[in-house]
């Protein structure tokens, strides 16, 4: 799976948790808590999404580094690739 | 029109489920009300078979109005159903609610919204802004002279005005609706590209750059007849209910610091045994402990009524859900006592989605019997809360320090209970979070 096809599923994975954010506003460097107001339900939402989607397990002791959408990206082209 | 909560006057019909001649269970979903703070899957709690609707999809009418006429199983029919309906009240379909005046204290029948200032309905008044009609040409044909939406309807058909807003519901995504407030833009007017034409952010910044290159001349005069928001129609709804709270509940204020170490211990273990989809948050730790708690001291959970306090053996915790759009929703997880956290944590997932996504059903508005307020996740380490009436009492936890305690507080009502209650009542909840195995 290459970096394009996970962005494409992470970014599938965010608008479907929370419709009203716009697939422009997704620039990579965009702050999932301060920039897009995702709380810890949302938040929990998207791993769970990720998991459906993507079939990939994310620990709770990874959250801490998965603040934007470049590190979700960096976080799993390292675990599927 | 059942009371779906303290800061709920009056209700519009938006539409019917069911039509005369359907039979109904208790607990189905036969009509979908919109209170003003959002759209409601109204449920109703008798059953039996539909025999006439008496308020049309479209009017707005006030609590307590009887909106059908319901055969009631096991009742023997009365009267024709063109009878008024004073002369059937066991048949009036007034869902139950939690308000403390029981729906037959209000004169039934009075489906005609009461008369506004200027004797113009207020569902007719709504339709003019949004129509763009002038009150002031419209002749009114309601009781003594009154103005009603079937007036302003007529008044928009004559030939010169030409309406261009269909009505219904409005598909807009909740990010459209605040840019649409923040930059003025009558979500009416936009056209949407979202799924199923819903108005999505995009959408609405294309009228807006539309706006500013067609001109400015007609600006004011649009920004004069601008819709009220949803945005404002909800702060109005809660400024209402938060002033009779503050004006009518002797408030006292309790806090206390709980070590929240065991119950984070616990809870990182547990989420490492379970499955994704099935991972805990700590406020479903919260919410069991308030929940149990509340069973050792019942003066905080109930509602406060004419008669004096009523105690409810069930938990129906009202959550504070704060929008994105602005604005707070607090509907209830049903039976909280009896629920796992497993099953905590899946009705919780739901109800925020449901409530971001403004489809709640009537009991959850209506049946809260205590509420709790979350705000550590926007970063504050004291709650000090305001009671929802007509509930005694509210719990409100601040963020999780670096030293892993949280801070809880009571905001209860003096009426009902003492401080000495009230603190038995805190510490019960901190003595259940340093059992979370437990819970």
């Amino acid at each position: 799976m290459d970096k394009a096809e996970i962005r494409a599923a992470v970014v599938k994975v965010i608008t479907a948790i929370a419709p009203d954010i716009s697939v422009d506003e997704l620039i990579p460097e965009i702050d999932l808590r301060a920039d897009l107001d995702i709380d810890s339900m949302d938040f929990l939402n998207i791993i769970v999404g990720l998991h459906e989607k993507l079939q990939v397990d994310i620990p709770e002791a990874d959250y801490p580094r998965l603040t934007t959408l470049a590190a979700f990206i960096d976080y799993l082209s390292d675990k599927l690739g | 029109m059942p009371s779906l909560g303290a800061d709920m006057e009056a209700g519009t019909l938006v539409e019917w489920l069911i039509k005369p001649g359907d039979a109904v269970k208790r607990g189905d979903v036969v009509a979908v009300v919109d209170t003003d703070k959002a759209m409601i899957d109204m449920e109703i709690w008798q059953s039996g078979v539909l025999r006439q609707i008496v308020v049309q999809a479209g009017e707005r009418v006030p609590v307590g109005a009887v909106l059908a006429l319901l055969q009631v199983e096991g009742v023997p029919a009365a009267e024709p159903a063109t009878a008024a309906p004073a002369a059937v009240p066991t048949v009036a379909a007034a869902p139950a609610s939690a308000a403390p005046q029981p729906a037959a204290a209000y004169a039934p029948g009075r489906t005609q919204a009461l008369p506004g200032r200027e004797h113009v309905t207020p569902w007719a008044r709504k339709l003019a802004r949004e129509l763009g009609i002038d009150l002031a040409g419209v002749h009114g044909t309601g009781v003594g002279g009154a103005i009603t939406h079937q007036d302003v309807e007529r008044a928009a058909a004559r030939p010169g005005v030409a309406p261009t807003v269909s009505k219904g519901r409005l598909r807009a995504s909740p990010r459209a609706r605040r840019l649409a407030q923040e930059l003025g833009v009558a979500l009416e007017g936009v056209a949407g590209s979202g799924p199923e034409g819903a108005v999505v952010a995009a959408d609405v910044e294309r009228a807006a750059r539309q706006a500013r290159e067609t001109a400015a001349p007609a600006a004011t005069e649009a920004e004069a007849v601008a819709p009220e928001t949803r945005a404002a129609l909800m702060r109005r709804a809660i400024a209402a209910a938060m002033t009779r709270s503050k004006r009518e509940i002797p408030h006292y204020y309790l806090a206390t610091e709980i070590d929240m170490g065991a119950a984070l211990d616990w809870l990182q273990s547990e989420n490492e045994r379970r499955p994704v989809p099935e991972r805990l948050l700590y406020s479903a730790l919260l919410i069991k402990a308030v929940a149990r708690a509340a069973a050792k001291v019942p003066e905080v959970n109930g509602f406060w009524t004419d008669v004096g306090f009523r105690p409810s053996a069930a938990v129906n915790l009202g959550m504070a859900v704060s929008l994105r759009q602005g604005g707070l929703i607090a509907p209830a997880l049903m039976d909280v006592q009896d629920k796992s956290l497993g099953e905590i944590m899946r009705a919780l997932r739901d109800l925020v989605a449901r409530a971001r996504a403004g489809r709640m059903r009537s009991s959850e508005l209506s049946d809260a019997t205590l509420t709790l307020t979350n705000l550590g996740e926007q970063g504050v380490d004291v709650v000090y809360g305001i009671i929802y009436p007509p509930q005694v009492a509210l719990v409100g936890f601040g963020r999780i320090s670096a030293r892993r305690t949280i801070t809880a507080t009571l905001a209860a009502d003096h009426r009902v209970s003492d401080g000495h209650r009230g603190a038995v009542y805190l510490n019960a909840i901190d003595r259940l979070l340093q059992q979370p195995a437990a819970l």
